[in-house]
């Protein structure tokens, strides 16, 4: 009997952002307000289930009380605590970003108030759901809301972009049902306890496995099925960018991680191979195009490409031991608020100059210290240099790699690291001279820059403090360490 | 925690935390940032003087916090932890001050007082690093808060130079870090112990040590500018003068020279080191070093880079006395830890004067600058004579015991190097006091300002005239109890167990 509480606050957690998306859609001028409150509110509810989560292990619920074959599981472990509340700081942060953000464009604060609404309620569900078919619910969910977020911009750039991310999250989505499609046809069930205990290796559970990841990987936008988001993520306007580069493509990677976790582990080492070998080449090819940008969004877009890679090098290395999970969904979680305190930092510089051209930032370091500050800070995760979430990820990446001799990963783990250094420097660098001509300089709301630099802050104090998310983390051995399985 | 464990970290709190603040203060609470900043400075001096007279009784200071799992974060305070924080403390009372003068009316002040703190916060927690791991932590924050300090001029030119000495720090902390984190795969510890902790490995690994020695050495010699990884210390010259004096002269470079002690002394075990046949190259590679520095900085007009090239050569002493393999070679290359420090900071302070005060920048613009500023050129000139290693200055006391030091190793070579090297540095110094002292002035200096009776202001001046006194106190006293030289004696007896 799973144990019952006074409050589902799993549920809760999915029901609060749908009812605000629902408010907000039905009365857009009420919208940011009452956005910001169930904002908060989510975010307390996401620590309140921490709390029962540390107290009481492993939360299982079936919704309407119809049990696994039937009915909807929702299931709670440590990893996908952890994603909650990586979700709900960040969420609560871009919450209030976005309120000051679209104060002088009141029309596409009303667009956007519903769909991140809605897109945080998918991110809810998408980590609790405990069987494939939901999952592939919150995914669609998740990839139409985000499509629309990277609309509200406008424009033709917004536009174009926004279309084309369409069109690979529905190719990615469908990818994935078939697979399910398959596995249900194989196993009887979606239930993702079910169906690891009855999967066995086929030629049937191969091609599901491979289409399952194929779809995902594209959602994920790993190299070379990145071409989607450098524009869609760039061209958006700085709260959705932040959203998109911080939270949506770190859900697919979850689900990638927690599928291969359950279901695929024992199939294939080759493929693991293959998953590293595509992640290096993101973080090389990522990092070589982030340097050669010449807009800061761009930028920041193709180092989104480039720490993407850096979490499949976590594959091939997860083979002796849990370090390389660790350092992966390290990144995973520090990589968001930097990525989220990048986005935002450069919204404050193009709003400042009304341009985000790198070479002509003029003066920034003095003019707004406080966004340039937040820039570098999230840079350290990104570089991966101490103290920063980012160089505790990289630590456990490098002992996995090192302590079996596997070279290349290494070498792929330094070389991202000294590029990624480049092309942040390459920032802070210009940040400090003076631009040639005369520019416009608008001011930027104090609260926005503060916004980026207690995320920024965030990624660094995930350096400082470790014990804390590991512990969390253990909740119910999602990776499988003592042997016992999730 | 008792105080005792508190300690290290209260050390690293009085520079952090004045940083800190610093950085919000709005640009024209000048004196509200310059109390902060002495505070903070006198605070911390007083702390590791309270430090001091317990170690000298046998007290060891440790600190541990716990980081990551199987790694803690450890702070441990014996007599070669404090030899570094004591210079570093010290020097940094020495450059605030001066820096409060310098920087006098010029923007960005808070920005650069703040990075300042973090610089001296970096500095003396990598000296007070218990493990390599945490050793590693702090070298690289220390490349991270310098970096702006470089550029802080916002020049095109200041730009590029901090470029430069990123692609150069970045990359040799890069190595460290590859270094350490295999070292750890191997040994599963990264904490220093006195005569190292990896001569136990099995003898298959040698292969595997040797390519971390050479992985580390190479990592910290970015910051030690062993030759040829030094190619961004003349370049990180456009920086302001405070920064030219106390960072690129002392707490970077040594940076790089206190980890090679570290890792020879403390990771290797110094007779590991020589048994796996890497301390000759090693010595070898601060030869070169010696010999390159000086022969460049010979040919530079540019004072600050000339006397960049000279660093370049000098803190190669340190390397070179560890490199030896001998007890007093070691006291030798430790005590030019504090020795070149000193006698470098003061000529650096002297160079900020004449360009802060005339506009003087070259050599060649030098003549006659001793009538019109005695006291800065009689600083400068008692530290170029120590730099030679004239008697009794501090200079003489360094080179002198490397070369009985490198006798009684058997290493008569150095000898040779150690006069070549001071024929060299006094071909370099010796044109520059001729001609301040003995030329007549070509004109009106490039751009004078005026200080009233005095040749510059106070601040300016009293930093060089102290240390230059420290110069010629720690040569006459050399043996005087907690002078460099018996604390150097000190670590090789208690840390290195030497006789």
């Amino acid at each position: 009997v799973p144990p019952v509480h006074a409050l589902h606050w799993d549920v809760v957690l999915i029901l609060l952002p749908l009812a605000g998306a629902m408010l907000a859609f039905l009365f857009p001028r009420a919208g940011k307000r009452l956005a910001l409150a169930i904002a908060v509110a989510t975010t307390a509810v996401a620590f309140a289930l921490a709390r029962v989560l540390i107290d009481d292990g492993v939360q299982l619920h079936q919704v309407g009380g119809w049990a696994a074959p039937l009915g909807i599981a929702l299931r709670t472990d440590g990893l996908s605590m952890l994603m909650l509340l990586m979700t709900a700081v960040v969420g609560l942060g871009l919450s209030f970003y976005a309120l000051v953000w679209f104060r002088d464009e009141p029309d596409r604060g009303e667009r956007f108030w519903p769909l991140w609404l809605l897109l945080w309620t998918a991110l809810n569900a998408l980590f609790l759901s405990a069987d494939l078919f939901n999952l592939y619910v919150t995914l669609e969910l998740l990839g139409l809301s985000a499509v629309g977020l990277a609309a509200v911009a406008g424009g033709p750039a917004a536009y174009g972009a926004a279309m084309r991310y369409l069109l690979v999250s529905l190719l990615g989505s469908m990818l994935y049902l078939l697979g399910i499609a398959l596995l249900y046809h194989l196993c009887g069930s979606v239930d993702i306890a079910l169906v690891a205990q009855r999967l066995s290796p086929s030629p049937a559970a191969w091609m599901a496995l491979a289409l399952i990841v194929t779809g995902l990987l594209l959602k994920t936008a790993l190299f070379p099925l990145h071409f989607w988001l450098p524009p869609a993520h760039a061209n958006a306007g700085a709260p959705v960018s932040a959203v998109l580069s911080g939270l949506v493509v770190k859900a697919t990677f979850y689900l990638l991680l927690r599928l291969w976790l359950e279901l695929f582990d024992s199939f294939t080492p080759q493929l693991d191979t293959l998953l590293g070998l595509l992640g290096a080449a993101a973080v090389l090819w990522g990092s070589l195009q982030a340097l050669r940008q010449s807009r800061l969004k761009m930028l920041i877009a193709y180092s989104t490409v480039a720490q993407l890679g850096y979490l499949f090098l976590a594959f091939p290395l997860a083979a002796a031991g849990v370090n390389a999970w660790h350092g992966a969904l390290y990144l995973v979680l520090s990589h968001a608020p930097a990525k989220a305190a990048m986005f935002l930092a450069a919204g404050n510089l193009r709003r400042h100059a009304g341009h985000d051209r790198i070479a002509e930032l003029d003066l920034v370091a003095q003019r707004l210290p406080l966004s340039v500050a937040a820039f570098a800070l999230a840079g350290m995760t990104v570089m991966g240099l101490p103290p920063s979430g980012g160089f505790i990820a990289k630590w456990w990446l490098l002992e996995a790699a090192l302590g079996q001799g596997m070279w290349l990963w290494a070498l792929v783990l330094v070389l991202g690291g000294l590029m990624s250094a480049a092309y942040v420097f390459k920032v802070v660098g210009f940040a400090f001279t003076r631009a040639r001509g005369e520019h416009t300089a608008c001011a930027v709301p104090l609260s926005m820059q503060w916004v980026a630099l207690l995320l920024a802050l965030g990624s660094v104090l995930l350096g400082l403090i470790v014990w804390p998310p590991l512990a969390l983390l253990a909740v119910g051995d999602p990776l499988g360490l003592t042997g016992a399985g999730p | 925690m008792s105080l005792n464990q508190a300690l290290p970290l209260l050390v690293l709190a009085s520079s952090l935390l004045p940083g800190l603040l610093i950085f919000t203060l709005p640009e024209e609470r000048h004196l509200t940032r310059s109390v902060l900043n002495l505070a903070g400075a006198l605070i911390k001096l007083a702390l590791v003087m309270w430090m001091l007279w317990g170690v000298y009784n046998q007290q060891i200071y440790e600190a541990r916090l716990p980081f990551i799992p199987g790694l803690e974060l450890v702070f441990r305070v014996g007599p070669l932890a404090l030899f570094f924080v004591i210079l570093s403390s010290g020097l940094w009372l020495f450059t605030t001050v001066y820096a409060i003068g310098y920087l006098e009316g010029s923007p960005n002040r808070s920005r650069f007082f703040g990075f300042f703190s973090l610089c001296v916060t970096s500095t003396v927690g990598l000296a007070m690093a218990g493990s390599l791991f945490t050793f590693l932590l702090f070298y690289e924050m220390l490349t991270l808060t310098t970096y702006p300090l470089v550029v802080h001029r916002g020049s095109e030119a200041a730009r590029r130079a901090g470029r430069s000495y990123l692609a150069y720090t970045v990359s040799g902390g890069a190595l460290l870090l590859v270094g350490a984190v295999w070292l750890y795969s191997l040994t599963g510890t990264l904490e220093f112990v006195p005569r190292g902790f990896v001569a136990g490995l099995d003898a298959s690994q040698r292969p595997a040590l040797v390519a971390i020695f050479v992985l580390l050495i190479a990592g910290l010699g970015v910051k030690a500018a062993l030759v040829p990884l030094h190619g961004w210390l003349p370049r990180a010259m456009v920086a302001p003068a405070p920064v030219s004096a106390l960072l690129h002269a002392v707490a970077v470079v040594k940076a790089g020279a206190f980890g090679i002690v570290r890792v020879v002394y403390e990771v290797y075990g110094v007779e590991f080191t020589s048994e796996l046949g890497v301390a000759y190259p090693l010595a070898g590679l601060a030869a070169v070093t010696i010999l390159y520095g000086s022969l460049r900085a010979l040919f530079q007009d540019d004072l600050k880079r000339r006397l960049a090239f000279s660093t370049v050569s000098q803190v190669s002493y340190v390397t070179l006395g560890v490199a030896i393999v001998g007890p007093i070679a070691t006291i030798g290359g430790l005590v030019h830890l504090v020795h070149q420090g000193v006698m470098k900071i003061t000529l650096f302070f002297c160079a900020g004067n004449m360009a802060e005060t005339l506009g003087v920048h070259k050599v060649s613009e030098m003549n006659g600058i001793g009538r019109r500023m005695p006291w800065t050129m009689a600083a400068f000139t008692v530290a170029a004579f120590g730099m030679i290693g004239l008697p009794p200055l501090a200079g003489f006391v360094s080179k002198w015991y490397l070369s009985v030091g490198a006798l009684e190793a058997g290493q008569d070579w150095v000898v040779l190097l150690l006069v070549l090297s001071s024929l060299l540095n006094a071909a370099y110094f010796l044109p520059i006091l001729h001609v301040a002292w003995f030329r007549q002035p070509d004109g009106p200096w490039p751009q004078e300002r005026d200080f009233g009776p005095r040749e510059t202001a106070w601040t300016l001046l009293l930093p060089p005239l102290v240390t230059a006194a420290v110069t010629v106190a720690i040569g006459l006293f050399a043996v005087a109890p907690f002078t460099p030289l018996e604390w150097a004696k000190l670590i090789s007896t208690r840390e290195f167990g030497s006789p």
